[in-house]
């Protein structure tokens, strides 16, 4: 029911132009068949270009990968040899008491 | 090592080599209808298949089992968005001057759902996701190019206009 009032519609807006299809299946079919109206050429080059630009993404990834595990491992060892150096868990020897002077007197 | 790796490189570049071979017609009509270019003078669609047929090759390893073509149509899409996006300063609302193909008449974003959810197929779902609009969103679009593509909006006036300017210095 709901079809034929689409179908009743569309018909009267399409006075002009007799031929418009009426409903969206067919509108779509339509618009379809315009786009796959003449298809280009694909050019012969166009596999080995991919490979190429795909193949020099692929190294760069590769070479990107292998820099960050060098600066990450370089830094665990300036980490590890800067802990054995300085050895922050030692207690430091305090330097924030006075000196104690002055308590013969009492 | 290095020989199952050469082994590796050369199974992959012969099944990619297989994958153009089937789908880079298709995927280079969809590309020109993008770009609304004539189907024998198309550079910019050529150059948009390079690069997503290249970010293909590169991640053909990790595909597991997905789509290859699935994933070049979307970086295709994605990549070909941002694009319009950069070219005509913030919004693909806007038409192009010297447009040429079927689609010449409509603007880079109907353009890109009309190819996604008419030619290539693309659930209206899948298509929202890809582009992060609402479903409702696209169905309006592809409807409203639908119709732009069928009954194209009579051509302004470019020479009166022009001889206008002409006659009043």
């Amino acid at each position: 029911m709901r079809h034929g009032h689409i179908h009743v519609v569309h018909g009267h807006a399409g006075v002009e132009d007799p031929e418009a299809p009426v409903n969206r299946p067919q509108r779509e079919a339509a618009a379809r068949r315009i786009m796959e109206q003449s298809p280009p050429r694909v050019p012969p080059e166009l596999c080995a270009d991919a490979v190429r630009r795909g193949g020099r993404m692929l190294r760069r990834r590769t070479a990107a990968r292998r820099l960050m595990w060098l600066v990450l491992c370089a830094a665990a060892v300036a980490f590890t040899v800067w802990a054995l150096t300085v050895q922050p868990w030692v207690e430091p020897p305090s330097e924030t008491t006075p000196p104690v002077t002055g308590w013969e007197g009492w | 090592m290095r020989e199952r790796q050469a082994f590796h490189s050369a199974r992959r570049a012969r099944e990619f080599e297989a994958f153009v071979a089937g789908a880079a017609g298709r995927l280079l009509h969809a590309a020109t209808l993008l770009t609304a270019e004539p189907p024998g003078d198309n550079p910019r669609a050529r150059r948009l298949l390079a690069l997503s047929l290249a970010h293909t090759y590169a991640c053909w390893d990790r595909l597991r089992g997905e789509d290859p073509y699935d994933r070049a149509r979307r970086h295709l899409a994605t990549r070909f968005a941002h694009e319009a996006w950069h070219r005509y300063g913030g919004g693909i609302g806007r038409a192009r001057r010297h447009a040429a193909g079927p689609l010449r008449g409509l603007t880079p974003r109907e353009r890109l759902i009309l190819v996604l959810r008419l030619y290539e197929g693309v659930a209206e779902e899948q298509a929202a996701a890809l582009l992060g609009l609402p479903a409702e969103r696209v169905r309006t679009i592809c409807d409203r190019a639908t119709a732009t593509l069928l009954h194209p909006p009579a051509p302004p006036a470019r020479p009166v206009a022009a001889e206008a300017k002409a006659a009043t210095p």
